[in-house]
Parts: C-alpha cells; sequence; structure tokens
C-alpha cells in the first residue's frame, strides 16, 4: 500500500468504509429479525457485544505494522475527512455518548456549557495548533516541546501533565466499557472490564496509531448511527417531523409551559406536586433534625415508632395499616451508623423539595448576586472546555497523522463537524425524553405506569426510581428520580423501538468508550516509549527495539488501568472533568507561544507551565470536598472543575516572564518556528520524526 | 533561511485573519452568553434565542469559522507560493 498513491488510497479507503457501513446496516437488520423470531435478548447482546469486537479486532489485526512512522503516526497518510472521523471518536467519550443528554436533562441551559465548551475548543485547534504541530511533524506532544523550548526538562512536564490527564480519563472509559458490558450481557462488572480491556488492546497493540485511527473511523460509524436512530424515532412519534433538531423548539415551548403548571400550587396537579414537596422537605427536615444528635434521635424515633405499634395493636387497627406499622419497626436501622447513612440520605431530599427548574432558565439563584455567580461559573465552565480540548495530547497528536498542512486544516473542519452531529442531537435528546416524562409519565396511574419506566426501575433503582409517596396512585413529578445515564439507554424503549435498538445504542457507547479509551492510552505509552525511553534514556535504540519498548508499555499501562477500574474508584471519576483545566493549564500557553512568539525560551515554558499546572492543581486542591477542601476558599465562587481558569492565565504570564528574564532563544530555534509557520519555506530544515 | 518580505506578509494575513476569527468565536461564546438573560426574551424556532445559540447556533458558527479558514489559508498558501505539492 506505500506505492500507492494519496487519491487511490482515498478511493479505497471510501470503497471500503461504504461496505463496511452497508454491512453493519445489514447485520442490524438480521438481528431484528431474529428478535422477531423469538431470539432472547440476552443473545442479542452477545452478539453485538462480540460481533462488534471481533469487527476491531479484525481491523486491529489487518492494521500491524513494524515500522516506527506507521506506529506512532498512521503513517501520516491519513486523508482529512477520514481523520476527521477518527478524530472525532477519538473526542466523544462514554461520558459524551452517554452521559451527556442526560446532564442537559438535569440541568437544562446550564449543562449548554459542556455543548458549546467541547464543540468551541476545536476553533482554537484549528486557529492555533492543527496546522503548526502537522508541519513540526513528530510524533507527540511532548515532542514539540522538547524541540522548540531544548532541553529535557519541558519535555519531562509535558509527559508528566500528558499522563495525569490521560489516567483518570482513560479510568472513566474501561469504567464505562465495564458498565455497558455487564449491563447488556449480565456478565459481571470485573470481567466486563477485563472483556474491554481485550477489546482495547486488540485494536492499539499490533498496530499503534495506525491500528487505532482505522478501527476509529469504524467505532464512528457505529456510534453516530446508534445515536441518531432512537433520537430521530422519538422525534417522528412526538412531532411527526423526523428531524429533532429543527422541531425541539416547540417542544422545550410544551415542556417550559407544563413547568409552570406543576410549579403553580393553584392548578390541580401543581397541588398535588406541592403536597409531595412537602412530604419531601418534611423527610428532609426530620431527618436534619435527627442527626444534630443521631444517637438520642435513634433511641427516640425506635421508641415512637414501637409506641405507635402498640397503640395500633391495643386499637384494633385495620390489618393493613398494621403491617405497615410493623414493617416500619422491623426495617428500622440496625444501629446509629446506619441510622446516620440513612439520615444523610434523607436530608439530600431537601434538594427534590424545591420547585421544578426550568429548563430552559439561565443561570437561576435566589438573588441577583447567586445568578451572577452562576453566569460567570458557566463561561468559567466553557472557557475551560474549549482551552482543554485545545490542549489533551491525544486530540492534538491525531492532526500528526495527515498528509499535509492543507490536510491537516481541512481535518479540523471535519473532526468538528462530526462531533457536530452528535454534539447538536444531545440536546434534543434531553427535550424530547423530558417532553415524554412530563406528559406521558407524570399523571399516569401507578397501576399502570409506561412500559419503560416500569422496567427501568424493576433494572435499576439508580437510574430509575419511582415511589408513591402521598399514596394518592398517580405519579407525581417530585415522585420521580431519574439518573443521567437513563436518557440515553432507555430512549430506544420510550420511542417504542424493538430491543435490538437498545442493543445498537449499548453497541455505540461501547464504541465511544472503546475508541477514547484507545486514543488516551496510546497517548500514555507513547510519552513514555517515545518521549522517555527514545528521547531520553536511549537515543539509540534500533527500532525493533523502539517498538518492542512502545508494544510492551502499552501492554503494561492497559492492564494497570484496567486493574484500577476493576477496583470501582467511583471517588476519582469527577476528576475527569478536572482533566480539562489541568490540560489547559499545563499545555495551552506553552504551545501557542512556542508557535506566535519567537521570543519564548526555556525558561519561559518551564515556569508557565509549572505554575499553570501548578495553580490549577492548588485550587482544585483547596476546593474539591475530596481532598478535604470547601468553596469558602473559592475565588469569585469558582467551581473546582474551571480551575483552569486561573491556571492558564497564569501559565501565559509565567512564559512571558520566565521568557523576558532569560536570553533570547538562539538561532536554531528561531529556524523552527519559522518552519513550523510556513507550510513550505525554501532552505527549509527538516524536522520530520524518523 | 532568509524570510522574504513576501514570507512576512504572508504571516502578517495569517494573523489577521486568525485575529479576525478569534474575535467572532469569542462574541459568539462570551458576549452572547453574558447577556443571555436579556436575550431571553426573543424566540426563535420556539427556543428561548441564548439557548438557540448555546446548543446549535454557536456549533454552527464554530464549523464555518474553520471551514473559511481551512479555504483561506490553503488559498493564501498557493498564492504566496508556500503550498506544498500534490501527495506529499
Amino acid at each position: 500500500m506505500a506505492t500507492q498513491s494519496q487519491a487511490a488510497f482515498t478511493a479505497s479507503l471510501k470503497k471500503y468504509y461504504s461496505f463496511y457501513t452497508g454491512g453493519f446496516i445489514g447485520f442490524v437488520i438480521l438481528l431484528a429479525i431474529l428478535e422477531q423470531m423469538g431470539v432472547p435478548n440476552k443473545w442479542l447482546g452477545y452478539m453485538f457485544l462480540f460481533a462488534t469486537i471481533g469487527l476491531y479486532a479484525g481491523i486491529g489485526i489487518m492494521s500491524r505494522t513494524a515500522d516506527v512512522a506507521e506506529y506512532y503516526v498512521a503513517g501520516r497518510r491519513v486523508p482529512a475527512f477520514f481523520n476527521g472521523m477518527a478524530t472525532g471518536a477519538d473526542w466523544m467519550s462514554a461520558a459524551s455518548f452517554i452521559g451527556m443528554a442526560g446532564t442537559l436533562y438535569l440541568t437544562g441551559f446550564d449543562g449548554l456549557a459542556f455543548v458549546t465548551g467541547w464543540t468551541g475548543g476545536y476553533c482554537l485547534v484549528a486557529l492555533f495548533l492543527a496546522p503548526y504541530l502537522r508541519k513540526f511533524g513528530q510524533f507527540t506532544i511532548p515532542d514539540f516541546l522538547g524541540a522548540r523550548y531544548g532541553g529535557h526538562i519541558p519535555r519531562t512536564i509535558g509527559v508528566f501533565a500528558a499522563i495525569v490527564c490521560s489516567f483518570t480519563y482513560v479510568i472513566a472509559q474501561i469504567y464505562g466499557v465495564g458498565l455497558i458490558t455487564s449491563r447488556f450481557t449480565g456478565l459481571e462488572f470485573g470481567i466486563g472490564v477485563f472483556v474491554g480491556l481485550a477489546g482495547i488492546l486488540v485494536c492499539s497493540f499490533l498496530g499503534g496509531m495506525r491500528a487505532v485511527t482505522w478501527t476509529q473511523v469504524a467505532q464512528y460509524i457505529i456510534l453516530i448511527v446508534a445515536y441518531m436512530i432512537p433520537c430521530v424515532w422519538l422525534a417522528a412519534k412526538q412531532t411527526g417531523v423526523p428531524v429533532p433538531q429543527l422541531v425541539y423548539g416547540y417542544q422545550l415551548e410544551k415542556v417550559t409551559a407544563r413547568e409552570k403548571v406543576l410549579n403553580d400550587a393553584n392548578t390541580p396537579e401543581g397541588k398535588k406536586e406541592a403536597e409531595v414537596r412537602a412530604i419531601l422537605k418534611g423527610k428532609a427536615d426530620a431527618a436534619a433534625a435527627a442527626l444534630k444528635d443521631p444517637a438520642k434521635a435513634y433511641v427516640d424515633n425506635k421508641a415512637a415508632l414501637e409506641v405507635k405499634l402498640n397503640e395500633m395493636k391495643a386499637a384494633n387497627a385495620p390489618a393493613d395499616q398494621l403491617k405497615a406499622a410493623e414493617d416500619a419497626v422491623a426495617k428500622y436501622p440496625k444501629d446509629v451508623e446506619a441510622a446516620k447513612a440513612k439520615w444523610n440520605k434523607e436530608k439530600g431530599m431537601a434538594a427534590r423539595a424545591a420547585p421544578i427548574r426550568a429548563h430552559a432558565d439561565m443561570f437561576p439563584g435566589k438573588d441577583d448576586a447567586a445568578r451572577n455567580t452562576s453566569r460567570l461559573n458557566f463561561l468559567a465552565l466553557v472557557f475551560c472546555m474549549m482551552v482543554g480540548t485545545a490542549s489533551l495530547p491525544h486530540i492534538l497528536m491525531r492532526y500528526y497523522t495527515t498528509p499535509s498542512v492543507r490536510d491537516a486544516r481541512m481535518s479540523v473542519f471535519w473532526s468538528l463537524f462530526f462531533i457536530f452531529l452528535l454534539y447538536f442531537t444531545a440536546p434534543a435528546l434531553a427535550v424530547l425524553v423530558k417532553y415524554d416524562v412530563y406528559h406521558n409519565l407524570v399523571g399516569s396511574s401507578f397501576a399502570a405506569l409506561p412500559g419503560w419506566a416500569a422496567a427501568w426501575a424493576k433494572v435499576d433503582p439508580g437510574l430509575m426510581n419511582i415511589s408513591d409517596l402521598n399514596g394518592d396512585g398517580l405519579v407525581q413529578l417530585a415522585e420521580i428520580v431519574i439518573g443521567g445515564d437513563l436518557i440515553v439507554l432507555a430512549t430506544p424503549e420510550i420511542a417504542g423501538l424493538p430491543y435490538v435498538i437498545s442493543g445498537l445504542v449499548a453497541a455505540g457507547g461501547l464504541a465511544a468508550a472503546l475508541s477514547t479509551a484507545d486514543g488516551l492510552l496510546l497517548t500514555i505509552a507513547n510519552a513514555l516509549s517515545h518521549d522517555v525511553y527514545y528521547k531520553m534514556i536511549d537515543p539509540h535504540a534500533p527500532t525493533t527495539r523502539r517498538l518492542t519498548v512502545a508494544k510492551t508499555l502499552l501492554l503494561v499501562v492497559a492492564v494497570i488501568a484496567a486493574y484500577v477500574t476493576s477496583l470501582k474508584p467511583g471517588d476519582i471519576l469527577f476528576l475527569v472533568g478536572a482533566a480539562f483545566s489541568l490540560a489547559a493549564s499545563a499545555f495551552f500557553p506553552a504551545l501557542v507561544c512556542g508557535v506566535f512568539w519567537k521570543r519564548a525560551n526555556k525558561l519561559g515554558a518551564i515556569v508557565g507551565m509549572s505554575v499553570g499546572l501548578g495553580t490549577a492543581m492548588y485550587y482544585m486542591y483547596t476546593t474539591y470536598p475530596f481532598f478535604g477542601g470547601t468553596m469558602a476558599s473559592s475565588w469569585f465562587g469558582i467551581n473546582p472543575i474551571s480551575a483552569g481558569v486561573f491556571g492558564v492565565p497564569i501559565g501565559f504570564l509565567g512564559v512571558i516572564v520566565g521568557s523576558l528574564m532569560s536570553p533570547a532563544p538562539d538561532r536554531e530555534v528561531q529556524e523552527l518556528v519559522d518552519h513550523v509557520r510556513y507550510p513550505v519555506l525554501a532552505g527549509d530544515i527538516d524536522t520530520r520524526g524518523t | 533561511m532568509q524570510l522574504s518580505e513576501k514570507h512576512r506578509a504572508y504571516w502578517q494575513k495569517n494573523l489577521r485573519i486568525t485575529a479576525i476569527l478569534l474575535f467572532l468565536w469569542f462574541f459568539v461564546t462570551f458576549v452572547l452568553n453574558w447577556f443571555a438573560r436579556e436575550l431571553a426574551s426573543i424566540t426563535i424556532l420556539g427556543f428561548p434565542f441564548p439557548f438557540y445559540m448555546a446548543a446549535q447556533g454557536a456549533l454552527i458558527i464554530y464549523v464555518l469559522i474553520i471551514w473559511f479558514y481551512a479555504r483561506y489559508m490553503n488559498k493564501l498558501d498557493l498564492e504566496y507560493g508556500v503550498h506544498e505539492g500534490e501527495d506529499e
């Protein structure tokens, strides 16, 4: 294939992937027929799981390579269009595919910070980084820092930051893989993680970036098809128009109208909502009071229940009431600790006792000050997600793989286009599902719940929980608790589609998680094998040894990541959002100054990267409750996830001050900067990686 | 390696288009959202205008910014003779 011209290569790629897409659709139809013939759901789940992983394995094995440039940058001949798809899959993680619509459902307008942030960041990639990195043309992001600023220190900080950001992120992906596998096949979570690990390794182990690229293209196609079908179907069912993105504004108007009714205690439905909220508030208040002196409350409450039971027995109360009172005594927590846990949970019900937050309401808050803080946080989050997007090494490194600078520029366009397709659908999905819940689920009777609601409440109370708090036999909105992940997972059932589409959605979520995990693992392993081993430890290592080291490290990192994931470290998952702020603070100032400011030098990079990263880490440390911090020590009320809003400017300041304090970089570095600025320059130096 | 006047002009033009597009990006992202509450009474396709922009409008503008930059720069490369050969 190496002798093939680029045009012929692109043409054959188009042919392969058209066949592939057709084949995949045929496979889904075949499974739909099998479902109609009565094949059980569990089998369909297995078929989806193993067919897709088998497919990725096939591509991975076909793309095996013993060439360094193929292994690290896919031979630099990935056409812009296909690199766009691969970047799309690389970028869209389990959080985007499954979590995003749920976040939007739960937070309304505020959640759009992620939608704008995770797309607008590509403007920064296009304008400031992709073409220049492509011209530079080596293998990793620390490579650029090393060449531009000289010495091992900037490179080492780059390696450290790349690993910190990518590792927490990859654990979240493997976690997602484990969850999806276990949910749809009934395997145990730990086994699901290792099945997923196998799925990840077959894509990357033999062929590195080359194999990852071609599987990511395949994974993009699956994930976008899986995301669109249920949403289009739901839109058609609700509005008669199969273009959800166009029509959901009108559904949003209806949702807003409904919110007003449910929040208004003068309407019959609003009155019932208020009733349920009062019950929730009562429980939360009682729990809060009990928590003030748990030991006393434990004894008192228990005694009160027993007294009540005895009174009922004495008064010959009806059997069902008696039974309820007996249950209350029997289910009473065994000790004070258990009771405390229960009360803490009930105290949390206070949030549910508040009126419904309007979906389209911008920057909610109790007064102007709170609303302004909310707006500030929205903008800070958008800023951090954007700059973080433009700084995550696993994304930037994809632009090394195009044939030329002009392809790199076009490929950012295709990347964002393919990402946009999913991101402008997610807010639509959130509104459509909300419409369904507000109109069809609310007000239905507990005896005849909509099928999907009953099914999910039975399968996973963490995702769907309904209980008749006021005992009227009807569902009130305040009686429903929905977990964010439910939105995407349950949409096929809400839309009334057969199980095969649920399987397809699971396959899509799996593709999203696997593709991102692959890109991240490769970034970590390459930082170790290329930057640490080859560039710092043994610069004379022969090709075969470099590749052996690279593959071994990939395996080791993958196994460590899977092991950490199998411990279910739920506590660290929140750090994924933090990865954006950390990457932004560490990389963005040094990378951008490296191209746009010739005067920037080694000391500037070292100071800028360390104070930027240091500031962001310090801010998180003092404000995240996980580290023992509190929001009391926050600056301007900015949430810890947006620490980059301080880290990035301070990082820029660090680069400027550090550079001006030390002599200007030498002629060679100046030439390197000119080299990356012009796609072709007469008498140019050559920085291509070998 | 010595840069000619032409090379400098190319870089100046690049900086200019980068600044213009960056300003557009900044306006759509930060200025519009800053005034979201004030603009909420305007309705488009059933959406409050700021909701539409954050969920869809801004995204379309981002895609167009990148598309325009790629097209503009690829043309500028040819004009200033710094373009790459085909199939490099």
